[in-house]
């Protein structure tokens, strides 16, 4: 059955930017939902450069990636936002004014009374490696290219491809919950964490993980539904048959606007164009902020998202609340009434 | 001047570059708006969205440094040419090179 959900304002997005409009909208008692094609929350900063220090946040002379954005989290927390990971929005109608439908790729329906959309450099997809049929089994037929409930490999055979740190460390992983859990690597060594390769190594010494180097996938086979994949060992040219019940190529995520682009909003280089007194756009009701809104001396830096969304959350309140007047107030001054 | 050839699609072009504006190639290519040049991390050798094949090259250029081989192992599809165009100084070591786009 599919979900439905219903909220003030959704959020596509939950980098820090889309974190942050959570606080600014809660300021404005406006709830919202929050939803992203990656299984966490934090955008470029989580995804990309989660170990990196980040010196041009206001008041903090250096933050590392990954706590600002758990702090954005935490700070967000007392206005109680939902989220979806690991679902990307694909379509976006306005039934009305204050009458959004948004629904997922995987059929979790949202309906809004406004849309933000904190897309930055746009959805964070999966690269896949070319293997002839490989996206006959996407969509809960074999193929993952995330792992978004560990649990759902449980006691089942299980392959994984790649050879960074996150091929790796779900390897180790998930060589303790599945029932056969096999690495696929193109090379003859890694280059992860040390102490990730060494794991890998004992674990492969010890028969929990069934290691391939210089290996590459060759074919998938299943009716319907994955049950083997060929593997090709590029220096024997020896092909194997292995049974599986899951193959998760890990081989990183990189942004690409995709479904956005069809929602009849103004877009220039692959950024939508928006009003700088509020950053609406050109759809009545739609706002979009930080990396993926473009307009004169547009900076792609957080601090800018920040102002951004602050603005916006003042316009949307007057979108859902017409006529009805509020007076901005300090948070020294009432402090934050959680909802 | 240093002189930079890109090959796209079998097509060579030639593009001239002042040697003292401390460029990197991905800067160059992303500049001249090739469309599998997406340079995300901003030259960091993070994102691997600034792969290339180097084609030719003096051997002055230098090689991958281990954080670039790191980040190139983890594409699905490499070449032995394969590098991060962020990671290539557009110097005075530069000559003869040629690079070749790849599907990003
Ligand atoms: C290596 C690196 C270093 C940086 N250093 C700095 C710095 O020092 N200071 C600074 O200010 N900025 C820095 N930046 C830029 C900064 O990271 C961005 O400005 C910031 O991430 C923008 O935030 P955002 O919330 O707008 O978008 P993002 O962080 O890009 O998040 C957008 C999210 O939206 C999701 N999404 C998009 N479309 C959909 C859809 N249809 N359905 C579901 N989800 C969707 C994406 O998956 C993504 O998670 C750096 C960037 C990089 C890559
Ligand atoms: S621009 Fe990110 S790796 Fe080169």
């Amino acid at each position: 059955m599919s979900i439905k959900i219903k909220t003030d304002i959704a959020i596509i997005g939950a980098g820090p930017v889309g974190l942050f409009a959570i606080f600014e909208a809660g300021l404005l008692k406006m709830r919202c939902h929050l939803i992203d094609y990656l299984p966490q929350a934090g955008g470029q900063l989580s995804e990309i450069y989660p170990k990196k220090p980040i010196y041009d946040i206001p008041g903090y002379p250096t933050v590392m990636a990954q706590e600002l954005v758990d702090n954005l989290v935490h700070q967000a927390e007392p206005f109680n936002p939902g989220y979806t990971f690991g679902e990307r929005i694909e379509t976006l109608e306005k039934r009305a004014e204050k009458d959004f439908h948004l629904v997922t790729n995987l059929g979790t329906e949202i309906e809004a009374s406004a849309v933000v959309i904190a897309g930055g450099l746009g959805c964070f997809e999966p690269r896949k490696p070319e293997v002839e049929g490989l996206t006959r089994f996407e969509n809960g037929k074999g193929v993952n290219y995330m792992i978004l409930d560990p649990e759902q490999y449980r006691g089942k055979k299980t392959i994984i491809a790649g050879g960074g740190d996150s091929a790796l460390d779900w390897a180790i992983y998930l060589s303790e919950l599945c029932s056969e859990l096999t690495l696929v690597h193109r090379s003859e060594s890694f280059r992860g964490t040390p102490d990730s390769v060494e794991k890998v190594m004992a674990l492969a010494d010890s028969g929990k993980i069934s290691l391939h180097l210089n290996t590459n996938l060759s074919t998938v086979h299943g009716n319907g539904k994955l049950n083997g994949v060929t593997l090709l060992n590029t220096r024997s040219n020896e092909e194997v048959l292995v049974d599986t019940d899951y193959l998760v190529p890990l081989f990183g995520l990189s942004p690409k606007l995709g479904p956005m682009e069809g929602w009849g909003l103004n877009i220039t280089k692959n950024a939508i164009e928006v009003n700088t007194d509020d950053y609406s756009t050109n759809i009545p009701g739609v706002w979009a902020i930080g990396d993926i809104n473009t307009y004169k001396n547009k900076l792609k830096l957080i601090l800018c998202g920040f102002h951004e969304a602050a603005l916006m959350s003042h316009s949307v309140y007057q979108y859902i609340h017409p006529g009805v007047k509020y007076t901005m107030k300090y948070t020294t001054v009432n402090g934050i009434s959680s909802f | 001047m240093i002189e930079v050839n890109i090959l796209k699609s079998g097509v060579k072009r030639t593009l001239e570059v002042p040697k003292d504006m401390g460029l990197n190639l991905m800067e160059l290519l992303k500049g001249e708006e090739y469309e599998s040049i997406e340079g995300t991390c901003g030259g960091m050798a993070l994102c691997a969205t600034c792969h290339i094949k180097v084609k030719e090259a003096a051997p002055a250029l230098s090689g991958p440094s281990g954080d670039e081989l790191d980040m190139l192992e983890t594409l699905p599809f490499i070449y032995k040419e394969s590098r991060l165009a962020c990671q290539i100084k557009l110097n005075e070591n530069i000559r003869n090179l040629t690079v070749e786009l790849v599907e990003n």
